[in-house]
């Protein structure tokens, strides 16, 4: 890999950011609603007093980790989705750049999507519902890396639909993780889901983050056996899921597809 | 690699869609410092033969040997000393002149960013246009930023898809003057595609006739209308692309 390369694609989508008030929107303007609307649900249940349920804790915490996880997942789907809507893909794949490159690109973005989402919620969050996500300590980080990598290998599945349907299939880039949403136990726990699916979320390393974040909200302690639940999971999804990148991708190489996608 | 320097092998190149061939089994060399004319009329394999010479499409037979090398193993190398130019492919229209050019460059591993583009702009009169929006440039506009983006990395080959289609005849010759320039210039080989026979008459040194997937004939232009029989190439080309050709005549 060539870190000129990388920097060169992840720049083209930089300069898009400074000027797009749509796409500013999408990192700071919707996250902060989101952050708003859940903090106001649980302020209100709080103030019903449900026996020692900390409501803005665990959900403030929880909305904070979902939206972070879903930035990572629409980063990646989206940097894949303005080349085809600009139509780049021939420009960009007659260079020297390899997919790695492309997805270590996008990868990145994620990353720093992330990174600024986290920081303007948790502020928010601090500010307003005197919600510290440092609390988690330690945790936080291995909780967020593990976020942040699953979202980006399901941007990367969603990329490998995309490319092998078309943009008909481009709603996944923005609604996928909503498929997901019941089944990760985002605001309850897994105890909460019916027996029968409960080993659909523990097929998910996202389940493992959010039921290690409740535990550290309920006991304090950091648990290593769903950390390195997240951590397994996440590396089986990431190695199947770029093995089916690469397929699709040879397969709209086969087809002659990769400049008629649309 | 051949005595004439082959920088373009092709040698037995087949490509087919959902078993309906598009290309069948076509061989042709382009020689180190020629413009070389892909010809044919639409659907003769032209655009998909260009496609699996810059690697986008994979060939179901054949082998296509740039710079004495196969892509395989060599993709890097390959397209790092060769570049594109089409009016068909537009750069993003939401990124400024320089932000495309300046993305591309990166992307080539050009070390002086700002100098390479910077002198290409002042060959091609756009430095005023560098902090314009591309979308909001004129189509002779884009066809000057789409030849100064390919030639940033100051590649040895250059594939130009039908690089003067829907200019006017002015700038249309200026552009053919421009890419006879970098060639004396740069020493740099071009396989170029056209449907404007006057045009590859005037640029091209050799071309190379497609017709229904396979190669019809080549040779130099006038080698082409003295064997036809013709007064002009663009008389040729109607020749072969209605099979009034050799085979006919044979």
């Amino acid at each position: 890999m060539k870190l000129h390369r990388i920097k060169g694609l992840m720049m083209r989508h930089l300069y898009l950011y400074k000027r797009s008030v749509p796409r500013l929107m999408d990192i700071f303007y919707w996250p902060v609603m989101e952050l708003l609307l859940w903090g106001f649900i649980s302020s209100f249940i709080e103030k019903m007093n449900l026996g020692g349920f900390n409501a803005v804790t665990v959900l403030i915490g929880a909305v904070i980790f979902w939206d972070l996880m879903s930035q990572s997942q629409r980063a990646v789907s989206v940097a894949f989705l303005e080349e085809v809507w600009e139509r780049n893909f021939l420009n960009i794949f007659v260079t020297p750049l390899r997919v790695s490159e492309f997805l270590a690109s996008t990868f990145i973005l994620a990353a720093v999507r992330v990174i600024l989402v986290g920081s303007v919620m948790s502020v928010l969050a601090l500010v307003f519902y005197h919600f510290n996500l440092l609390t988690f300590g330690f945790a936080l980080i291995p909780f967020v890396a593990n976020l942040l990598i699953f979202g980006s290998v399901l941007g990367i599945f969603t990329t490998a639909i995309i490319l092998r349907y078309g943009t008909s299939a481009q709603v996944l880039a923005f609604g996928f993780l909503m498929l997901l949403e019941p089944f990760t136990a985002v605001f309850y726990p897994v105890s909460a889901l019916p027996v029968a699916i409960q080993w659909i979320s523990y097929t998910m390393p996202s389940t493992y983050v959010f039921e290690g974040m409740r535990e550290v909200i309920a006991t304090g302690e950091f648990s290593y056996p769903l950390f390195w639940g997240a951590v397994g999971t996440n590396i089986i999804y990431a190695v199947v899921i770029i093995w089916f990148f690469s397929r699709m991708f040879a397969y709209v190489k086969r087809n002659g597809k990769l400049l008629k996608l649309d | 690699m051949t005595s004439k320097n082959s920088i373009i092998e092709v040698k037995g190149l087949a490509k087919e869609f959902n078993r309906v061939p598009a290309v069948r089994g076509i061989s042709f060399d382009v020689y180190e410092g020629e413009i070389c004319g892909l010809l044919g009329p639409n659907g003769a394999g032209k655009t998909t033969t260009i496609q699996m010479i810059l690697d986008l499409i994979t060939p179901t037979a054949g082998t296509i040997k740039i710079f004495g090398k196969e892509m395989k193993g060599n993709r890097e190398e390959i397209l790092g000393a060769m570049n594109f130019s089409s009016p068909y492919v537009a750069l993003p229209g939401n990124l400024t002149a320089w932000e495309n050019l300046a993305t591309f460059a990166r992307l080539y591993g050009v070390l002086d960013i700002k100098g390479t583009i910077h002198s290409l702009a002042d060959f091609f009169d756009i430095r005023a246009l560098l902090p314009k929006m591309t979308s909001s440039l004129s189509t002779g506009q884009l066809t000057r930023l789409n030849l100064t983006k390919a030639l940033l990395n100051s590649p040895k080959l250059l594939l130009l898809d039908e690089p003067t289609s829907s200019l006017d005849p002015d700038i249309a010759d200026r552009t053919r003057k421009m890419l006879v320039k970098i060639r004396n210039e740069r020493k740099v080989t071009m396989l170029y595609t056209s449907h404007n026979m006057e045009e590859v008459e005037e640029i091209c040194d050799r071309v190379v006739f497609l017709q229904k997937g396979i190669v019809k004939d080549f040779g130099t232009p006038n080698e082409l209308i003295a064997k036809y029989g013709r007064k002009d190439l663009n008389d040729v080309f109607l020749a072969i692309a209605r099979e009034h050709g050799i085979d006919k005549e044979d």
